[in-house]
């Protein structure tokens, strides 16, 4: 027997190349003429079925900025466990050089300089060719999306997804699971869905009425590839009632459901699966237990958290592949199935450096066909940023701070509350900020900015709740999101404490002084949940916000204090 | 910007959840306890109870229980004012001993299975049903 470990090919396609370009030497030429297509995309063919996974795009079609997050903390079983070491620690941990692409595309620090050397990454176009070089080394390559696809531009919004759906089908997936498609309503998904020329899986997608699985997304498809059995099993994101308005898809119910997972399992290999793929949109650390809890999957291609790893994770026999967001990376793992049973794996997370890796003429005309009719709209800048905007992180990051002093200033409110999303391309220093730009951050169905009063109690219970999502030792409960972002307000956390003792010293920044229980405060907020909302969609007050700006900064955020982290 | 104060909106207030349950729940849940099992051990295998890790629903949980070769299964939401919720009875020409149905819960808490077996033993088995605000989804 080959051990997995044998075959594992410490595989950032990036890590191999650089060494000579030494931190500090970031020019663009040198970063271009260090990286080529052929060396991001060399790959030794291995086994007999090649998986190519994407995952996360939020709808970004065309190259972008995104920097991965410096702060992300692993509780529980996962303290210190990746995906939770950001910046040099994750460089060390994978032997990354410092100034490298893979730093570059992989972790924080330095972002602003680095992005000026190596550019955009993504387009669909550039993804194109990516599994078009893959195709043609393994024509019956599986290519499979793991969700959240429809959601997150100003075309996706106005055009329902249709863009998505366009540009997705011109690179022929085998097969999706969803996330955030279920904001558009359940009457569109079911309409796209209906007419999807591949597998819309789901075993954990069921009907709400009758608790029993949903017709419409069966739990899985079987293919037949390299001679190989393989059954694909997909995994939705468990509790999308709960993160996102679950009055927008009242027919369907979600959750984990692994006693189901392991019954789908058990029912492929009864008939004949070899390799059993699960599509997934749990979030990392939910991959990772119910990878020790159900037996019998052999790959979990894992979406929603974002993270980038450029090696797997084994749990038992199972190897768990997490390929990023936004376009940014493609994974391809290849696979030796012999004899019914998955015998050794090679894996290559591929980031996409946009100016190296050569558009696919055929889908860049697609791109430009769906975004034609608004381009005016698209590219009207609204104003300039001096400062790096960014979203990942737990806590804060410079874009939501921005957005919630909007918030503040055009809705005078005394607290500011944004929701704790990953999706969301980065703007560099100096950059303009277009209308597009300002879309890729707030677009969603259900952007209400609204403003309401929130007693000091009601605040620590909002607080309170949102942090056992993303800090509760268990990763079954947890939702997946960051914390919610506030501004104008202040706390300290205690992450190793129980939900109800987290949060502490709730302070209103304005007077310095502490939240009183009992008051009442102004409150401005967007993406509720709760039907009804009312106010002004989020893209128009900060459009309104970083117009009267012109050039907006924002200040290091020191209002929320971490400890036991 | 033409909006006012007063088209502001409130934060469903059914979202508020009871966060501190009164003891004298957990006294009824173990008063009903003992009623069921005379202060018998409870053993950790022989029943299975299936609930949502996080409810999508709090006033509607789907839950179901099952546990083979029992006479009764008796179900307790023990944070609930009233704990008890239902008892499931088994006739000897029942199929299978298992039941599904929903419950409501007042807020997070620990949903409890008890089986009476069919050697007249006792089992029990406990899932941790959270009930949340929600929002923010990745």
């Amino acid at each position: 027997m080959i051990s997995r470990r044998d075959f594992l090919q410490t595989g950032m396609a990036a890590s191999a190349i650089l060494g000579t370009s030494g931190f500090g030497n970031w020019g663009r030429l040198a970063a271009q003429q260090a990286l080529t297509q052929d060396q991001l995309l060399q790959f030794d063919t291995f086994g007999n079925v090649s998986l190519i996974h994407v995952t996360d795009i939020h709808a970004q079609l065309k190259p972008i900025y995104f920097r991965e997050p410096s702060v992300n903390i692993g509780v529980g079983p996962n303290k210190g466990k990746v995906p939770h070491v950001t910046g040099a620690d994750f460089r060390r941990l994978y032997g990354i050089e410092d100034g490298s692409p893979s730093h570059y595309a992989l972790s924080s620090g330095d972002f602003a300089a680095l992005a000026q050397g190596y550019g955009r990454v993504g387009g669909l176009d550039r993804v194109s060719t990516v599994i078009n070089q893959i195709r043609s080394e393994r024509p019956d390559a599986l290519l499979l999306d793991g969700g959240d696809t429809w959601h997150g531009s100003y075309t996706c919004y106005h055009t329902q997804g249709q863009d998505m759906v366009n540009v997705m089908n011109a690179l022929k997936p085998d097969a999706m699971t969803f996330h955030w498609e279920f904001t558009l309503g359940s009457d569109r998904v079911n309409e796209i869905v209906e007419n999807l020329p591949f597998a819309a899986l789901g075993q954990n997608i069921f009907d709400a009425e009758w608790d029993e699985p949903a017709e419409l997304f069966p739990p899985y498809r079987f293919f037949e590839r390299g001679g190989v059995r393989i059954a694909v099993i997909g995994q939705a994101f468990p509790y999308m009632p709960i993160a996102n308005p679950g009055w927008m898809f009242p027919e369907y119910a979600f959750g984990i459901r692994d006693e189901h997972m392991q019954e789908m399992v058990d029912e492929v290999r009864a008939q004949g699966a070899e390799l059993v793929v699960c599509l997934s949109h749990n979030g990392f650390d939910v991959d990772k237990k119910m990878a020790g809890i159900v037996g019998g999957i052999d790959v979990i291609l894992s979406g929603h958290t974002h993270d980038a790893l450029p090696e797997p994770v084994l749990v038992g026999e199972t190897i768990i592949v997490a390929s990023g967001s936004n376009g940014k990376f493609v994974s391809r793992v290849d696979l030796d199935v012999r004899d019914g049973r998955m015998m050794g794996f090679r894996h290559k997370l591929i980031p996409i450096f946009s100016d190296v890796i050569a558009p696919d003429p055929a889908v860049t005309a697609v791109i430009d066909e769906q975004r034609a009719p608004f381009t005016e709209h698209l590219s009207e800048v609204i104003g300039q940023s001096d400062a790096l905007l960014y979203r990942r992180g737990n806590f804060n990051g410079t874009w939501d701070d921005l957005i919630c002093d909007a918030l503040l200033t055009q809705r005078e409110a005394e607290i500011a509350l944004s929701p704790g999303v990953r999706w969301g391309p980065s703007i560099l220093p100096g950059q303009d900020i277009t209308r597009e730009d300002i879309w890729n951050v707030t677009s969603m169905t259900y952007p209400e900015a609204y403003r309401t009063e929130m007693t000091g109690e009601f605040l620590h219970v909002v607080l309170e709740d949102v942090a056992d999502n993303l800090f509760n030792p268990d990763p079954y409960y947890q939702q997946g999101g960051d914390m919610v972002r506030t501004g104008g307000l202040g706390y300290r956390i205690d992450i190793t404490q129980p939900q109800g003792s987290r949060i502490t010293e709730l302070t209103l920044l304005k007077t310095g002084e502490r939240i009183d229980p009992a008051r009442s405060y102004q409150v401005a907020g967007w993406a509720s949940v709760n039907e009804g909302t009312e106010g002004p969609p989020i893209w128009d007050v900060v459009e309104d916000h970083i117009r009267a700006q012109g050039t907006v900064s924002v200040t290091p955020n020191t209002s929320v204090d971490v400890v036991g982290a | 910007m033409e909006l006012t104060r007063r088209q502001a909106i409130a934060l469903g207030a059914g979202a508020l959840l009871a966060a501190h349950l009164p003891h004298t729940a957990y006294a009824a849940g173990e008063e009903a306890i003992q009623a069921f099992t005379g202060g018998a051990a409870l053993a950790d295998t022989g029943i299975t109870l299936t609930a949502p890790e996080i409810a999508e629903n709090g006033n509607t949980v789907p839950i179901e229980v099952s546990a083979p070769g029992a006479s009764e299964i008796m179900v307790l939401a023990l944070g609930n004012p009233t704990p008890p919720v239902a008892t499931f009875k088994f006739g000897p020409l029942a199929a299978s001993q298992s039941a599904s149905t929903r419950i409501r819960l007042a807020g997070t808490q620990d949903v409890l299975a008890i089986a009476r077996l069919a050697d007249g033993s006792f089992a029990q088995a406990k899932a941790t049903v959270k009930v949340t605000i929600g929002g923010c989804g990745g």
